[in-house]
Formats: C-alpha cells, structure tokens, sequence
C-alpha cells in the first residue's frame, strides 16, 4: 500500500526536498492509517518555513517513515480517532497556535508563548510566572476531595505540580502537569555556536546525558558525513549500558525503601554509585558528560582502564545478582509489588508507552534491536516482557536488564579499544538537510530531528523524550490505587521532568 | 532472614572516613584548575574561543568557575600549556568574584561568616529547590544521603519543610516557570537563613545562559552565602564546601 509516507534510516540524512509534501487531508489519512495499523508515533512537531508553519511527522513500524504537509490554522484533532497522537497534538498547539478541533483534552503542555504570535489556544496569560494556574479536572461528589502536591516536593526532586482526585485513600484521577523546568532549549539550541550544542544537549536530562549526547553525535555526523570508527562506538556503548544500569539500579533502591526494606535500599544505592563512578573514571565526570562528541568520544579506554572497569563490574555482577535476588525473594516485598498500579496493555499501547514502561505492560519493543546504532548491531537482544503492568514488572523489568547490561558491559571490555580521542570544535553541517536519531535511552525511544536551512544553519531542532510517551502511564496506574501508594508506583515509572520539560 | 544476613556480609561496611582523610579521585576528575600564567598569547586565545561557555578571559588569564562546566576542552586544547585540571575537589567560594580563578582559590574556612559557624556548626537542615537543571546537581547532592557518604554524621540534612529549614539550596537555572515557587519557599524559611548555589546553572545560567527562559544568576534574586561551582558539582565539592563554611 503506498503510504504516501518516505521510508528513511536511523541516523541518515536525507535532503529536505526528499520528505514528501502531501496535503493535509492526505497527510491526515496515512499517518492515522499507519498508527492505526499498529505503528508509533516517534515524532510529530511544527516548524518553520519562509513565514509559515510546516509540519512533519516521523513514524515507526519496522522501518522509519516521515512526511509533511502545510500546517492548517486549525484541523479535526486526530487524537480523537486515534490517542498515541494526544501530546503531540498539544505540543503543537502550544508551540505554533495551532488548533486541533474536538481534542479531548486541550491543556497546555510546558507554559510558554507560542512562535507565531497567534491567539493562545489555552487562554493562558504568561506575564504570569507560573504553570500550575489553571482549572485542573474535576470529580464531584459527596466526600471527593483533592490533594495537590507540588511544584516543589518533599525531597530531592525535580519540580512538577500532582494532583489527586481521591475519595478517602483511594485515587479516581491524577493529573500532572509539568513545565517548571522549561529552559527552552529547543530554540536555543538553534541560535548558538555549534560549539556549545554538546554542552546543552548533555545538560538536557543529567541522567540521560549519554544517550541524549549519542542522539546528537549521530545526527550531526549524518549532516557532516563523518563516520565514526569502531572504538568510538565501542565506548558510547559502554557509556550507554553503564548509564542504564546506574538508574534501574537506584530505582531499584528507592522502590525496595518505598516499601521499606531497607538492606538492598542502601545496598543498591551504593552500587549505583560504583556504576556511577565507572563513568567518573572513563570521562571524569559521574554522569557522563564529556564521553560523546560529534566523531567519536573524547576520552579513551586504554587497557589500564579497561582492565580496571573489567576488575570492578566482575566484582559488582555477584553482589548485583544476590541483591535482586534478595529484594524479589523477599515475601514482604512481592505482596506490595504485585497488583499495585496496573496498566493495562490496551491503556499502555493508546498513551505509546516505551521502553521498560511499556516491557512492563507487554509491548516487547527495544530500539537497541529494531533500530541498532553504535555496537548495538553485534548484540542479540532478546524479545522479552513482563506482562502485569503493574510495580512488580517495572522493578522485574528493570532487574533483568542491569544483569543484560552487565554482560553486554563484559563482552565490551573483553578486547583491546582501539580509537582516537576527538577534540571539540566548529563543525558546519549540510544546508537544506533533515536527520532523525533514535536510541534507547535508559527511559525508553529517545529521538533528536534535525532540520538545516539553506547555510547549514540548524533551522529545528526537536526532541523527544521517552518521558513524553510516559508521564500518562503513571496517572494510569493510579487509577483506583491507594494515594499511599504514589511513591512506590512514580519511582517505578522514575521519568524525567526536565527531559520532559526541555 | 539468613539471605539478608548473607548480604549484609557481602556489602560490608562502605562509609568514608572523609574529612578525617583525604580521598584521591581519579586522574580523569576535573577538578580545580591550574593556570599557567606565562602561557603563549595565541593558546590562550585559542582557548578562549574555543571554550563553550565563554568561561576564559583571555586578557588576565582566569577562568570564572561559576561559567565553566568542566568540560576539559581548553586542557585538551592546550596540552596542558595553558589549563590542567588537578584532582582538587574543594571548589566552594563564599564570594562570587574568588570563582573568576588565575588557579588559586582563598580556603573557604577563612571565608566564612561566624556566626553561621555558630548557629548551624551542630545542626544544619536545608530545603533544596530544583529550579529547571538537569536534575544532575540534585543526584550529587542526594548521594550525600548514602551510605559512603553519610551527610547525617555530621549534623546535616535535607528536610521536608522550608518551615523545618536553616538555608535554602538551590540547582538549576531558575526558569521563568520555577521563579514564583522558588522565591515562596525562600520566603517561608525563617531568617536568618543561608542561601547556597550549587553547579554552573544555580551560579551564571550554565550551559542555558543566553535563553529568554531562565535567570543567569541566582544571586540577581537573592543574595548567595555560598557558591559551589561544577556541572554537576561532584558530591566530595557539596560536602567539603558544606564542612568548611559550617563546621
Ligand atoms: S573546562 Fe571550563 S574553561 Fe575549559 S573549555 Fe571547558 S568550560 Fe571552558
Ligand atoms: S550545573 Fe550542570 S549538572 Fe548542574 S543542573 Fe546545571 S546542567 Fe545540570
């Protein structure tokens, strides 16, 4: 069947000429089509052409497919017939003024003006500073009441406003709505010098640095025409696993203090912190900034290193096993675990739940083996899932893919790394081209598109963040649980708010 | 029961012994600069416009700490002619102008407020607000709560309430979205209280600086006790400033 839609490439440019221009009636009907036959949506944004407002839409089955068209003032939502669209939908209103009719919920999404000077769709004042100024939904009735938790939290997080609509403990609806930590990096990140492109984007999600640094260097060697050499690749892999296993790992921690059980809570907290510090010892920095650059890596594996890192994860991979083996084996543990917070595999495939959320519920997809990049290729990742949905398979999941990471992080470190170190710098990409990345993130797809103008200068810049299929998953699995059960069910989901946020 | 025993053995005991002695960090670990002040003009320059937050002030050879995000591209790019990193984590300042460096940083003990020392020398409970960073600063100050670091010994924690709070610690660029929230809760801390900035977003905007989005600078909205620079800071630059400035 022709789609109308261009099957492109995980990381390869194409000119931006090439990306079919349907009409929006035409658009409309195969993107719908598509999603309805089971694909997903990776991306579906607005951007800016000559004064007016463009749209794209880039999907998923087993190979990638985009198309655009003319962005109508306003169009039937699609999200209507079809819900993995509803963030997008709304994205797109709030950044271009562009209405999408009968939506079933048109809220804001991050609190900023849109570009085109057009009418605010949510009637939003914004000399106002604040997000959460806004009607949230509503549950009447005798003894209904709500609890509003939020921007600022309790602990050590990242804000983000809760809100519950409960009777007595138990949660009929939890809105989120986020925004408070909108830096704005998309727009900024088209009027810097391109030396400061890998700062930002690794500053993005400091959790995710690896991985949303990988999605760059990718795209900007398509548009350089760079290839990276084998070493390089072997290094942000093991970048990428080892960033991985550091945040299951402290989930897997913070679930087991949630239900407190405290031995494997600090067991796993302080192992998080010997992943933590393998990354300290690759790049000087925990968290990874500074591995990936466009062309390569900036810092090598020489042996001494690799025979270190080999050293501490040999040591690290018992005491992992026998911790997870504790936390699971542990009665008090499965009763909270089990049943709590269960979405469905329909609810998980409407809101496009991915990676281990979305394992979690039976949708086996990982990008890592649909859509390999880096050294990805020479591993058999295996088809699997848990299918409960509910707080038991997030952990299960996330369990079993420390251990996976683990050995991947073995077999890497095996033979000598041999590359070159890349030094940062200017670099001038093709005029007129379009890129998308996708990886797995440790959170699930995360994708970066990139759009150059006519003098290589990067016109759009889009991110996505596996948080922005998931937020939704976790007002799904409050549904009809006890408030109580908030924390254990959010550090299961543990998504990113600033990744979200941008 | 006897599972748990069998882990319980196999972790052992992991708390550092820091401050009583001194932890090495690795090579790799970027931590306060050295600056070589006969560098050659054209290297230094180099550096400066090469270095992507425009931390370099190639005319008095320093370096703001407050800019930088220790990213170790003007090592790199100077062979170490003109910047090295040294493994020296103790970056804390009490001033904002001691973090524009030539390689030397005044011992922040000497630059602390007495009466500080005073009130919160035994006891001091912060509330952290997370102001639209990359949530990296916030990790390294968490850890502080585990096992190996263990601020609790010392008197220090992290409390729920800015009610419960002596100080306020703040991360993150201040977007326009986290202002109202981050003044309240500053607001509703009693005086008198501490104010501390943690990583390069909290001290200039970081890697945002130049976004309509954000604030460059926390102290253009309150004033600054205690500046503590990095991207993130690691959590031994957390605890060292937190120790000297307090204890
Ligand atoms: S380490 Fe600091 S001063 Fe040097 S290039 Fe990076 S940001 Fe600039
Ligand atoms: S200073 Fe760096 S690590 Fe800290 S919040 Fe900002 S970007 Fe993240």
């Amino acid at each position: 069947m022709d789609t109308g839609f261009l099957k492109i490439s995980n990381g390869c440019a194409i000119p931006r000429s090439d990306i079919p221009q349907l009409s929006f009636a035409e658009f409309r009907e195969n993107a719908l089509n598509i999603v309805k036959g089971g694909g997903k949506v990776v991306h579906y944004f607005g951007y800016k052409e000559n004064g007016t407002v463009k749209l794209l839409a880039v999907l998923r089955t087993d190979e990638l497919l985009i198309a655009g068209t003319d962005a109508p003032d306003s169009y039937p939502s699609f999200t209507n017939e079809c819900e993995p669209f509803h963030l997008f939908e709304r994205e797109i209103a709030e950044q271009f003024g562009i209405r999408p009719e009968g939506h079933p919920w048109l809220k804001m999404v991050r609190y900023h003006p849109n570009e085109t000077g057009k009418p605010d769709v949510f009637d939003n004042d914004y000399s106002e500073d604040i997000p959460g100024r806004y009607d949230y939904y509503q549950v009447d009735g005798d003894e209904v009441h709500e609890v509003a938790v939020g921007p600022v939290h309790a602990g050590v997080i990242e804000p983000g406003h809760f809100r519950f609509n409960c009777i007595g403990e138990r949660v009929f609806h939890l809105e989120i709505q986020l925004g408070y930590q909108h830096r704005g990096i998309e727009n900024l990140l088209t009027n810097v010098d391109s030396k400061r492109l890998p700062i930002i984007v690794e500053s993005i999600a400091g959790d995710t640095t690896v991985a949303n640094a990988t999605g760059m260097a990718q795209a900007v060697e398509a548009l350089t025409q760079v290839e990276t050499d084998t070493g390089s690749r072997i290094i942000r892999t093991i970048a990428l696993e080892l960033e991985r296993i550091a945040n299951h790992t402290g989930d897997l921690g913070a679930l087991s203090g949630d239900v407190a059980f405290l031995p494997p809570a600090n067991y796993f907290g302080r192992m998080r912190g010997d992943f933590l510090n393998m990354t300290l010892l690759l790049c000087g920095n925990r968290l990874g900034k500074g591995v990936v650059r466009p062309g390569g890596v900036r810092f090598t594996i020489d042996d001494e290193i690799r025979n270190e890192l080999m050293r501490r994860i040999n040591e690290l991979e018992p005491q992992m096993k026998h911790v997870i083996d504790l936390l699971f084996s542990t009665p008090s543990v499965r009763s909270r675990f089990e049943g709590c917070g269960t979405v469905s595999k329909g609810d998980a495939e409407k809101l496009g739940l991915v990676g281990p959320a979305g394992r979690a519920c039976g949708i086996q997809s990982d990008i890592r083996r649909e859509f390999p990049t880096e050294y990805y290729q020479k591993f058999e990742i295996p088809e699997y899932y848990e299918p409960s949905g509910d707080v038991y398979a997030r952990a299960r999941v996330r369990a079993d893919e420390t251990m996976l990471s683990i050995k991947m992080i073995k077999t890497l470190l095996e033979n000598r790394i041999e590359t070159q170190a890349v030094d940062f710098g200017n670099f001038n990409l093709s005029p007129g081209s379009f890129v998308v990345t996708v990886n797995e993130a440790w959170r699930g797809e995360l994708s970066h598109c990139i759009l150059t103008g006519d003098n290589g200068e990067i016109a759009r810049y889009k991110i996505k963040d596996p948080s922005f299929h998931n937020w939704n998953g976790l007002s799904m699995s409050l549904r009809d649980t006890g408030i109580s059960d908030f924390p254990l069910n959010n550090k299961s989901f543990n998504l990113s708010y600033c990744g979200f946020d941008l | 029961m006897l599972n748990t025993l069998k882990n319980r053995f196999e972790q052992g005991y992991k708390t550092t012994d820091y401050p009583k002695t001194d932890i090495q960090l690795v090579d790799r670990y970027r931590g306060r600069p050295e600056i070589t002040q006969d560098a050659p003009d054209d290297i230094v320059k180099m550096c400066a416009s090469e270095c992507p937050q425009d931390a370099i002030d190639a005319e008095k050879k320093t370096i703001d700490l407050g800019r930088c995000v220790f990213c170790g591209g003007c090592e790199r790019l100077s062979d170490g002619k003109f910047v090295t990193f040294t493994t020296d984590f103790g970056t804390g300042t009490s001033i904002r102008e001691h973090l524009f460096t030539d390689g030397n940083l005044p011992a922040l003990a000497d630059h602390s407020k007495k009466h500080f020392k005073k009130l919160f020398g035994r006891s001091l409970q912060l509330r952290q607000v997370s102001a639209a960073g990359c949530n990296a600063c916030e990790a390294d100050l968490n850890v502080l709560a585990t096992p190996f670091f263990d601020l609790g010994r010392f008197g220090i924690n992290f409390v729920a309430s800015p009610r419960h709070a002596d100080g306020i610690v703040v991360t993150g660029p201040i977007s326009r979205n986290m202002k109202t929230a981050l003044l309240q809760t500053f607001e509703a801390i009693p005086d008198p209280k501490v104010v501390i900035a943690v990583g390069s977003c909290a001290i200039s905007g970081g890697p945002f600086r130049g976004s309509p989005e954000i604030t460059e600078g926390l102290d253009s909205l309150i004033p600054v006790d205690l500046y503590i620079p990095g991207c993130p800071s690691h959590p031994l630059t957390n605890l060292h400033a937190l120790l000297n400035y307090f204890k």
